[in-house]
């Protein structure tokens, strides 16, 4: 015990003096949760549409103020050929090409129907995908608003529609940042914790200040100890941070046990913190560290869940999602903060990453060699 | 006379086909200085390595104040000290600090911990750089309080790595003061260097060239051996067939 009072000691003292690590503990957490979740948001604004009038009717005015009013849309280029238009596209100028033909306002009150083209820029997929589905929104509610008006009542063709109502539990308003706030703040407690952790015995390494310890008589469990503790603490620091800047800017306060949340994070934190230590002692210097933190990171969080859903993930790829530390943090910070989840719903989850935790830090121990 | 407090017998290491040290076999007794020269490249840090436990020999045996290089490597630790080719203490922790945390480690209890500090503090004449950053000191102070950190526990043997290079003149001998005083002390001391007027101040000294130990005895005895009449010319003649360099 007395050995480990005197590592913490060290290693204390060498982060405070460290003002890089001060600040990257402090100040990156806070400015990125401040920017990412303004920034990372599914919903898709602004998509460019370039429109190809050759109707010029009134009907014709009326579908292209109800687009451009939608808040969806940008209009950035008013057409009056097709190769015109498909230049925007080409130079990027425009995500989707609406061309309303000759004769709309004509067939649709004449001849009840009139089919409009649409052309879509798939390169930005998501943008596209969107701003396909909201353009055929619009269109469709027209269409229901032009038959009202043209169609007497009594003649009104009822075909069968089943409207679905749906509604958002636990995100009433779908709001992008309860989403993304839980999410965003897991990922930064894992990259905090993880390099510091990678990087922290490269560095002894590299300075050679591991060869003085090497030749004492210090127990491996206590160095690793020693090292895990103090980053530990700071992960703590880092998630509650993140959690008063979640409530003050986002009003966002955990609707379960904030206890529970502490003690799933702590565990998580050292499964966390004990691969970053596993993967220094695997490398010489912190460049190899760092780009294989790196590696993984960009895996871990790729897949975790955040940014793209596990559930539509292809089964190869849920299987991996297994084996990722992240993707149980963003899935229980979403449970415990948004739904309220207890200790029950969570207890798998926190058996696998204590798992984890037992199995990265034992491989540490015994990966770090103090006889070469 | 005791038990021999360094004892190997054809020690060998090998890292793939590159034989470092060569079935080195030699005795160091308690309370000698004994110098370990060699050009660089010669073996002399993996030699000594092996001999701190913080390298497995490949071959051969050896004890280290009474405990196996193979299966007591921790055991040899808490009876060794150990200074660095590298400095190696904390930059950025003060000299108190650096004192305190290796004193610690080696399980030194608060009292002692105190009055040793100040003692070595007083000895080094560092009252008021005590509490500096190590990081802001000369190479000369670092190498003296590395030197003092290392028999800080009062090891049976202490290694020495280089402990002067770089170091002026005047530092050296300054240094060279502190290790005769733990000599006195009882410590035996095992130290590499590659400046002859040092090798001068060992009671016995050992020459490697290309990972095989070409000479041993003392000083006087090896001049005399040689037939020449100063250390310079005997390690020139020793060396000199050297094959490998760094």
């Amino acid at each position: 015990m007395r050995t480990i009072r005197f590592l913490l000691q060290k290693e204390f003292r060498q982060i405070f003096r460290n003002r890089a690590i001060l600040a990257m503990v402090i100040v990156m957490p806070v400015i990125q949760l401040l920017i990412l979740p303004m920034a990372a948001n599914y919903e898709v604004k602004n998509i460019n549409i370039a429109i190809i009038d050759n109707d010029h009717s009134s009907y014709s005015q009326k579908l292209i103020s109800k687009i451009t009013s939608s808040g969806y849309f940008k209009l950035t280029g008013y057409n009056f050929s097709f190769k015109e238009a498909f230049r925007l596209i080409e130079t990027d100028d425009a995500d989707l090409i609406l061309e309303i033909p000759r004769g709309f306002e004509r067939n649709l009150v004449r001849e009840n129907g009139q089919k409009i083209f649409i052309a879509v820029n798939a390169i930005n997929g998501t943008k596209a995908n969107l701003g396909g589905v909201y353009l055929t929104g619009i269109i469709k509610d027209f269409n229901g608003e032009v038959r009202l008006q043209l169609v007497p009542p009594a003649k009104f063709d009822r075909t069968l529609s089943i409207d679905i109502a749906s509604s958002n539990w636990f995100n009433p308003f779908l709001d992008y940042h309860v989403f993304m706030v839980p999410g965003i703040l897991a990922i930064l407690v894992t990259m905090v914790g993880g390099f510091l952790a990678a990087l922290n015995i490269v560095k002894e390494k590299e300075v050679g200040t591991i060869e003085q310890i090497n030749v004492t008589p210090i127990k491996k469990h206590h160095f690793i100890l020693g090292k895990l503790i103090p980053f530990w603490v700071l992960g703590n620091v880092v998630f509650t941070l993140g959690l008063i800047v979640a409530w003050l800017i986002y009003r966002i306060i955990p609707v379960g046990n904030i206890f529970l949340l502490y003690s799933f994070v702590s565990v998580y934190l050292l499964a966390v913190l004990g691969f970053g230590l596993l993967i220094s002692t695997f490398c010489e210097t912190q460049q190899q560290a760092m780009f294989i933190m790196f590696f993984f990171m960009m895996v871990f969080i790729l897949m975790g869940g955040l940014f793209t859903s596990i559930d539509s993930m292809p089964d190869w790829a849920k299987a991996v999602s297994q084996f990722n530390p992240v993707s149980y943090l963003i899935e229980v910070m979403r449970m415990i903060i948004l739904k309220g989840s207890g200790f029950k719903d969570i207890l798998r989850q926190l058996g696998i990453i204590a798992l984890f935790a037992v199995v990265f830090n034992g491989w540490a121990i015994f990966n770090y060699k103090k006889t070469s | 006379m005791n038990e021999p407090v360094i004892k190997t017998n054809k020690l060998t290491k090998r890292f793939g086909g590159f034989i470092a040290a060569d079935e080195i076999t030699f005795t160091v007794d308690q309370g000698e200085i004994f110098g370990f020269l060699g050009a660089n490249g010669a073996g002399k840090t993996t030699a000594m390595r092996m001999l701190c436990g913080l390298s497995i020999p490949s071959s051969g045996q050896a004890t280290i104040a009474g405990f196996d290089v193979y299966k007591q490597t921790e055991q040899i630790k808490k009876n060794i000290g150990y200074m660095s080719q590298k400095f190696s203490l904390y930059e950025d922790l003060t000299i108190l600090e650096n004192i305190r945390f290796f004193g610690g480690i080696y399980g030194l209890s608060d009292r002692q911990l105190k009055t040793k500090s100040e003692e070595l503090i007083d000895k080094l004449g560092l009252q008021n750089e005590a509490k500096k950053l190590v990081a802001s000191l000369p190479l000369g102070w670092k190498q003296k309080l590395s030197f003092s950190v290392a028999i800080l526990h009062e090891p049976k043997i202490v290694f020495l790595d280089e402990p002067t290079g770089g170091v002026d003149p005047v530092t050296r001998r300054q240094f060279w003061d502190l290790i005769y005083n733990a000599a006195d002390n009882g410590v035996t001391i095992f130290v590499t260097t590659h400046y002859m007027d040092e090798a001068e101040y060992c009671n016995r000294i050992s020459i490697m060239v290309d990972g095989k130990i070409k000479a041993l005895d003392s000083p006087a005895n090896l001049k005399a051996s040689f037939g020449v009449g100063s250390m310079d010319e005997v390690f020139y003649e020793l060396a000199r067939g050297a094959k490998r360099s760094d």
